[in-house]
């Protein structure tokens, strides 16, 4: 997608379709020509890790429209007939539920990478807003896929989470009854919510297109955060990259066959088997463990409104990131300082993740408090001040002369892993 | 409009509803000071575990001959029985087990509706027509149903627990609870106050079931020369409701373990190709 592609077609039939629209061009330019940084370690592997991902979610959800039923008095039974009469419904079934689990931790993977290394900074920025606008979307679609099976947790998940618009002045009560279908969560609810579940994919996929056309464009960033400065600084995506990203997506696979085989249900709700039922409460309303930071968040300010903004605002924030963050320093390897708030900021966001799965009682929303307080200032306070008062270390002049300094140091250790010779 | 109210205090509120839900729809999460269940040792646990047949067919004496007296199991069919992978009765015997029961048909060519024996594709018949009618006859209380019922009780782990649960695939916090709360009747301690028509269970929330201990020992007979005993009983019936809540565990752990290998080899060749691929690049 970056333009130039070196594609030259030599069957005359394609030649005649490169012609009219070059289409093979621009998957060679954007998949097999395209130069790479020779020296992006492992965290670069999960942006292919999300688009296997993504593809694993949308097939496995189609075929699981094909069995399930979305009426309130169907839904339940639906997905356990999944579960028991169609063949291998259950393995689909639990692909889909926990690949949506797996996804989010390689979001959030994928997220962290770009905070460490600076990959917000100019001239990223718009690649990082349309990744902040693919995980909103995400957080909408796993929410609303989660309500589907209408167990217990997704009632009640769904009547928490609809209900926190009521928080806004004048138009919040009609906001709720809107995004209801009525006056509560009913069928006119998970009506609505399959469509969009079905919908909100899609526009992922095209968000992510979007996501790698900008990428395509500025070029991936590395773990110097310096920018290639000839051609001895890349190697071009196939075989290179290609080969390291299928090792990562199948280590990847791995650990979600773990739990997709032989946990299947970790990750989720005992009380999402009990089927829907608006009379009874369940003792802990808990989110999907990828909204717990946020949910910690909500209930630590005491005013509802207050708590909604905030949970809001802790997303908002990321989408300024690259203007709050004032170093001139890119990547956080060079900066002694980041490196340690990073760290704090990553057990904050943990913590926080744990305190979303307590009671809102005691200490623990006094814990909430301080943290929540934290992961604002990270961004508004700290992020702002590193950059003008930090001594980053040096940067190397370019990639190849950082990974040779490093393994002249390293060579002999291990001799075939990092021949020092370099090709170009 | 009250719904309406209801709603949006519950946002505030971790409802104490415990005390209105008793027996009717115990919460999942066993109540802070309730003791953890006991460990159990089960045949399917584990990445190769496999439900054990002859539990399974006892487990399912039990439930036949005991629970489903108060307990539907509206998604357990009569086929079920002979499927693989459950208790592997013939598929003779799970006709015969069919045909021990009257299913509701029709409407007929008259227009009315009929009872004939049951078939193999039948569900399992509930006890009672529908939720009020098994209030009425149970104290107010309402039996819940059986289908998924194993995979919807669990109690908290807390930290670290829940992480070591992960290496060591723990999932029997269900099958678990249900065994500890099948032997925790016991008399309630001094100064408990129990209310009318409730009993004292050690491990169910808030201690106050509306269910009396289901069953004694010796009240079930075993042809196997199994032990006649409660702890026995609950034992098998606990297998028999895990299996009915997960029919398909068995398929799902031997194909686990093919894929676990296959995933395992593959990511050895990609790792050797990517090795040779970059051997000539720094990086």
């Amino acid at each position: 997608m970056s333009g130039h592609s070196t594609f030259e077609p030599k069957h005359p039939a394609l030649k005649w379709f490169e012609s009219r629209l070059p289409l093979v061009g621009l998957i060679h330019s954007s998949f097999v020509a395209y130069p790479t940084p020779r020296n992006l370690n492992y965290w670069w592997t999960f942006g292919g890790i999300l688009s296997l991902m993504l593809v694993c979610q949308i097939v496995s959800g189609v075929v699981l429209v094909m069995h399930y039923t979305p009426h309130i008095t169907l839904a339940f039974d639906s997905v356990e007939h999944i579960m028991r009469d169609v063949s291998y419904g259950w393995l689909i079934r639990y692909i889909h539920s926990n690949g949506a689990s797996m996804f989010f931790i390689a979001v959030y993977i994928h997220m962290f990478r770009g905070l460490y290394y600076g990959s917000y900074k100019a001239p990223r920025e718009v690649l990082w807003i349309l990744g902040c606008i693919i995980y909103l979307l995400m957080m909408a679609t796993a929410f609303m896929g989660y309500v589907l099976p209408w167990g217990q947790m997704s009632f009640w998940g769904a009547t928490v989470i609809t209900n926190l618009f009521s928080a806004f002045p004048v138009v919040g009560p009609t906001i709720v009854e809107w995004l209801w279908g009525g006056f509560s969560v009913d069928n006119a609810t998970l009506n609505r919510f399959f469509s969009l579940h079905y919908l909100l994919p899609f526009m992922i996929a095209g968000v992510v297109v979007l996501h790698v056309w900008a990428l395509h464009v500025v070029g991936q960033n590395n773990p110097t955060g310096v920018e290639p400065k000839s051609a001895k600084d890349t190697v071009p995506f196939t075989p290179y990259a290609t080969i390291k990203d299928a090792f990562g997506m199948v280590c990847f696979l791995i650990f979600f066959a773990w739990f997709l085989f032989y946990i299947p249900n970790y990750l989720g709700h005992a009380d999402n088997y009990i089927p829907a039922n608006p009379l009874v409460t369940p003792a802990h309303i808990v989110p999907e463990w990828y909204y717990l930071p946020f949910y910690a968040m909500l209930r630590a300010v005491p005013d509802k409104l207050g708590g909604v903004l905030t949970m809001f605002g802790a997303i908002i924030v990321l989408f300024f990131v690259p203007w709050l963050d004032t170093s001139k320093v890119r990547s956080g390897v060079y900066r002694p300082l980041f490196k340690q708030f990073f760290w704090i900021w990553i057990v904050v966001c943990v913590g926080l993740g744990w305190l979303g799965s307590k009671p809102a009682e005691g200490g623990y929303v006094i814990a909430g408090r301080i943290l929540t307080i934290y992961y604002f200032a990270h961004f508004l306070i700290i992020l702002p001040l590193l950059g003008l008062f930090e001594k980053p270390k040096a940067v190397p002049a370019s990639i190849t002369e950082a990974v040779l300094g490093k393994n002249k140091g390293a060579a002999p250790a291990s001799a075939g892993v990092s021949a020092p010779q370099t090709k170009g | 409009m009250s719904n309406t109210m209801s709603f949006r205090s519950s946002l505030l509120r971790p409802l104490a509803v415990a005390a209105l839900t008793l027996g009717l729809a115990a919460p999942a999460l066993a109540a802070e000071g309730a003791p953890h269940p006991h460990r159990e040792e089960w045949s399917f646990a584990g990445p190769f575990g496999t439900y054990d047949r002859a539990q399974l067919q006892r487990g399912f004496q039990v439930f036949k001959e005991v629970c489903s007296s108060c307990h539907s199991a509206h998604l357990f069919a009569f086929r079920n029985l002979a499927q693989p992978g459950g208790p592997e009765f013939s598929e003779a015997q799970a006709k015969t087990v069919a045909e021990e029961y009257q299913i509701q048909d029709g409407p007929d060519d008259a227009g009315d509706m009929f009872d004939r024996p049951g078939r193999l594709s039948d569900r399992w018949p509930s006890p009672f027509p529908n939720e009020q009618a098994a209030r009425a006859s149970n104290g107010g209380a309402y039996p819940p149903d059986f289908s998924t019922l194993a995979k919807a009780r669990t109690y908290e782990v807390g930290f670290p627990g829940f992480l070591i649960d992960v290496v060591t695939q723990y999932q029997e916090q269900g099958p678990d609870y249900i065994h500890a709360l099948l032997v925790g009747y016991e008399e309630p301690p001094e100064g408990f106050a129990l209310p009318e028509g409730a009993h004292y269970n050690k491990y169910f929330p808030g201690h106050a079931i509306k269910m009396p201990q289901p069953i004694s020992d010796g009240q079930v007979t075993y042809t196997d020369g199994s032990p006649e005993t409660i702890d026995q009983y609950s034992r098998d019936v606990t297998a028999f409701m895990m299996w009915v809540a997960e029919p398909h565990l068995e398929a799902r752990k031997r194909i686990g373990f093919q894929v676990m290998i296959f995933l395992i080899v593959f990511a050895g060749l990609l790792y050797f190709t990517k090795k040779k691929v970059w051997k000539s690049v720094g990086h």
